[in-house]
């Protein structure tokens, strides 16, 4: 790698077409080229269209998710998310229509067809999504009329999903295709008014480790319900009646920006961006939604709710601020708005950024990513494992945020992980959710297995065999 | 419920619920990773790769580098030649490996991207080899792609310099860990006899941490040792599913003599692989390995009481399971359900030899199914242990029973990867867990005063 990236003084990216997607803050350069499709040939670590389509609908609980293609596709998205459920566990179950050559060849629309028909048959669902992947895109199945004809038939609901991994503009599409799925789904029959309520629908949330079962007792001390969420813990009797909420939150910006503006638009309901990671996230996001209801006992009781929890867990963030105090982060994830909501944080432990990078944000994104960080900081998009390496190593940093594929990466550099995606374990979100972000920051970073690196090792270093 | 099976009767005929394989892509992924310093390629949109990657890592957790030819709609629509060509351009300048392997996906090979020819139309630096294979996800499971790419190693790599033949074997490992590979290395050096092992992810997947990162690390079989593979006087493939095709290329292109065997898991597949090797080359069995084997007896009976006559379910990756299988009737148990996603008649045909062969009747055995079809059999009528991959959890809670992870995935617990299950040492691992496994539930279902200090 070295002889290919021997400018090591400065962000110098490691092949020349890749430099505009990566800046350092405070340089004021001009914009970062991002929102494009990935260099060919490059190790990139974003994922297709059918990936954010599925992501996004996968925790509606109680529909069948049906992945028409070959097998792959359904395997590596079999209850990979942790997206909890109160109620029903049908959505954890992978299903496929098992694409073989002859299907290719003549076409999987009846194939499709006799899957839907087995699947209601067994499972009754309220709703069955339908995902197109790269080959039932490219060899055309019409899988819009497929699905209207199973609808007739059956009496229940099948939506198609347009997530062709071939189409371009990574997983951002897919979220598009979801939600052009879910706006489907929620539409009201013709004639059928439903009733405005004071509750909110929570956008963007998919109850990772149960994240949206704390936002929701929290909204319950103020008296305030929610609605639904879309789409963690979601069912689809409970989808339909997203019209009758006063006011959409929206959490991740990625996805649901554009059903939270449709939404506004159809059913005339606001919206508002909240933010739960970090403590002052989410004191700030709780202001916020009591100052909607305009109403002096939910302010009352969302101060005193914060009052309380701000109390409750800064005795425990101090004790990690003082470990964690002047060690040096990098972040490398998804979306933007997680990137900045876990600069804050980090700040708020005393640490400092170095490198912040996503593989899906956009131009105004990163503007304000750049806006708050230190100069010098490493800003990127798209970023590939020999760019992340370079920077880790030319960084010094001693802990990285990230998702599943960054992880080994940080661990083969003596570096340690947190990960902020798909596979957390533990709420990070709300105040609880801080102190155990704050304590998973800890835990890797000052963890003693570390020292164990820089230990003499009997019989010198050996790679293997 | 975590219960993908309704009550009642229900027809399950076509597509498939809860899956026991993947695509192909992802086995080509894998064996190409079993060579030095090779980049995997993935032709096709950045989706699979990041994919196959993701699961790779969660199984093996390590990093699982490859690259994407990121396929849009222009691509897809015109071909994907220059995506391909600038890839290789690109490798080349950003990553540096000596070896390109590139693997197609569902959607170049419904397009129809002549691979062979765009690389011949490709720039490739001096000293530097990009092969391909065709891995079509629509085609077999992730088993096929890994024997396809084993195969593209012999049809690009392999070369016979003249008639006579180097005193040296060719092993190929089939879809194993690196622990495995590792082992295997272990056992035929033991013997003395030179051995050519390809792919090899042993030090690749299983590489120690030291103080300095390398993205290519010692391990794999390099080109010169896949090449002169071509010399060598004999081939075992171990694994008929997933070695067999590579090495009936490497008879027919160089004429190297194929053995195939099954993998060496459990007694009697070890034997057979050594015996293979000692007929073969006339080596003496040193006292170690007599040794390690006579303590898997010693085990065998020591422990035999805790699994004799219990019935088991196995699924998983068919070489996996012919082997498993055959060791689970050495040691008494009863094969009860034998299932593999992957397609292929002669794995029912090799299950229902062994069980005839040992007066076992009744059992139900399936290729290409799913665990939806497994799970009803236990619904149907239960068994006390589970053997397979992490994807048995659900069946394993629903029904209350130990379940033993043995294969491809294990995405919920570490360490696997670097502990063999092949040979007298991998005997004497089975052999551990299938006996915790059943007396961990004896503990936790005896009552008190049928709980027990001594087992």
């Amino acid at each position: 790698m070295e002889e290919s990236c021997t400018l090591a003084n400065s962000a110098t990216a490691c092949i020349a077409e890749r430099q505009d997607s990566i800046q350092t803050a405070g340089t004021g350069r001009t914009r970062i080229h991002c929102t494009t499709d990935s260099l060919a040939g490059s190790v990139s670590q974003r994922a297709c269209v059918f990936c954010g389509a599925r992501v996004v609908l996968n925790p509606v609980t109680d529909a069948v998710h049906l992945v028409h293609g070959p097998i792959g596709c359904a395997t590596y998205t079999m209850d990979i998310r942790g997206s909890l459920s109160s109620g029903s566990e049908l959505f954890r179950t992978s299903f496929s229509t098992d694409m073989k050559e002859k299907d290719v060849i003549f076409g999987g629309e009846k194939k499709l067809a006799a899957c839907i028909d087995e699947l209601v048959a067994k499972y009754h669902p309220p709703a069955i999504f339908v995902y197109a992947t790269c080959v039932s895109g490219m060899i055309g199945d019409d899988i819009v009329a497929v699905c209207k004809a199973a609808s007739a038939r059956h009496h229940t609901e099948v939506i198609p999903v347009e997530s062709s991994g071939f189409i371009s503009g990574n997983k951002v599409v897919g979220y598009r295709a979801a939600a052009e799925a879910l706006l489907t789904l929620i539409r009201p029959k013709e004639g059928e008014i439903i009733e405005k309520t004071r509750k909110v629908n929570f956008l963007g949330e998919y109850n990772l480790a149960g994240e949206m079962w704390l936002a929701r007792r929290y909204l319950a001390e103020m008296g305030i319900e929610i609605n639904v969420a879309f789409t963690g813990d979601s069912t689809v009797a409970a989808l339909k009646k997203a019209p009758s909420a006063c006011l959409n939150l929206v959490q991740c910006t990625g996805s649901m920006h554009w059903v939270a503006s449709n939404l506004e638009r159809t059913f005339g309901t606001p919206y508002m961006d909240v933010n739960f990671f970090g403590p002052e996230n989410t004191a700030e996001s709780l202001r916020r939604i009591a100052a909607f209801y305009n109403d002096p006992a939910i302010t009352e009781r969302t101060e005193a709710l914060i009052a309380r929890e701000m109390k409750r867990i800064r005795p425990e963030i101090e004790k990690y601020r003082a470990k964690l105090r002047g060690k040096r982060a990098a972040i490398y994830l998804g979306g933007a708005y997680k990137a900045i909501a876990i600069i804050r944080q980090l700040r708020g432990l005393g640490m400092e950024i170095v490198l912040s990078g996503t593989q899906t944000g956009n131009v105004d994104e990163y503007e304000n990513m750049s806006r708050i960080l230190s100069e010098g900081t490493i800003i990127i998009d798209d970023a590939n494992p020999a760019e992340l390496e370079k920077f880790l190593l030319e960084k010094h940093v001693d802990v990285m945020i990230g998702g599943v594929k960054e992880r080994f990466l940080a661990y083969k550099l003596g570096i340690g992980f947190v990960d902020h995606n798909h596979d957390r374990k533990d709420g990070l979100s709300g105040f609880s959710g801080a102190v155990r972000f704050a304590r998973e920051v800890y835990v890797t970073t000052c963890s003693p297995v570390w020292k164990c690196l820089h230990t003499p090792v009997p019989g010198g270093n050996t790679h293997g065999q | 419920m975590l219960d993908c099976v309704p009550e009642g009767h229900v027809q399950h005929t076509v597509g498939k619920i809860n899956p026991a394989k993947t695509c192909q892509p992802i086995g080509a992924m894998y064996a190409a990773l079993g060579i030095h310093a090779c980049l995997p390629h993935s032709h096709g949109s950045q989706g699979c790769c990041a994919y196959h990657r993701m699961h790779l890592t969660r199984h093996f957790r390590e990093q699982v580098l490859a690259s994407s030819s990121s396929f849009t709609e222009g691509a897809s629509v015109f071909g994907g030649a220059s995506n391909l060509k600038t890839s290789i351009k690109n490798i080349f300048k950003i990553y540096n490996p000596d070896v390109i392997a590139i693997h197609t996906t569902c959607l170049s090979e419904t397009i129809g991207d002549d691979v062979s020819t765009i690389i011949k139309q490709s720039e490739i630096p001096e000293g530097k080899v990009v092969i391909h294979t065709n891995t079509p996800s629509y085609v077999g499971s992730h088993i096929t792609g890994f024997s396809n790419m084993c195969k593209s190693m012999v049809s690009y790599l392999a070369q016979a310099d003249g008639e006579t033949k180097k005193e040296q074997v060719n092993v190929i490992p089939g879809f194993t860990n690196p622990g495995d590979m590792r082992e295997i290395r272990r056992i035929v050096s033991a013997l003395g006899i030179k051995l050519i092992m390809f792919p090899d992810t042993s030090g690749v997947l299983d590489a120690p941490l030291t103080n300095k990162y390398q993205m290519y690390p010692d391990g794999g079989a390099t080109v010169a040792e896949i090449r002169d593979s071509g010399n060598s006087e004999l081939t075992i493939a171990l694994g008929s599913f997933a070695s067999n095709a590579a090495a009936d290329l490497l008879q027919e292109k160089c004429g190297v003599t194929g053995i195939p065997l099954k993998l060496p898991i459990g007694l009697k597949a070890t034997d057979d692989f050594i015996m293979a090797l000692k007929d073969w080359f006339g080596v003496e069995i040193p006292r170690d390995l007599a040794v390690e084997r006579g303590q898997v007896i010693d085990t065998l009976i020591d422990t035999h009481f805790h699994y004799q006559g219990k019935s088991v379910a196995i699924f998983g990756d068919p070489d996996h399971v012919i082997a498993m299988t055959e060791f689970a009737i050495t040691m008494g148990l009863v094969p009860k359900y034998v299932l593999t996603g992957t397609p292929g008649k002669e794995f029912e045909a090799t299950i229902q030899k062994m069980l005839d062969d040992a007066g076992i009747t009744g059992s139900k055995i399936k290729a290409e199914g799913d665990l939806f079809e497994l799970h009803e059999w236990i619904r149907e009528e239960k068994v006390d242990l589970l053997i397979g991959t992490s994807y048995g959890k659900y069946i394993a809670r629903k029904e209350d029973i130990p379940l033993v992870r043995f294969g491809f995935p294990i995405l919920d617990r570490a360490i696997h990867p670097l502990m063999p299950v092949v040979g007298y040492r991998g005997c004497l691992r089975l052999i551990e867990q299938i006996s915790d496994a059943l007396l961990e539930r004896r503990d936790r279902d005896a009552l008190d005063e049928d709980f027990e200090l001594i087992l």
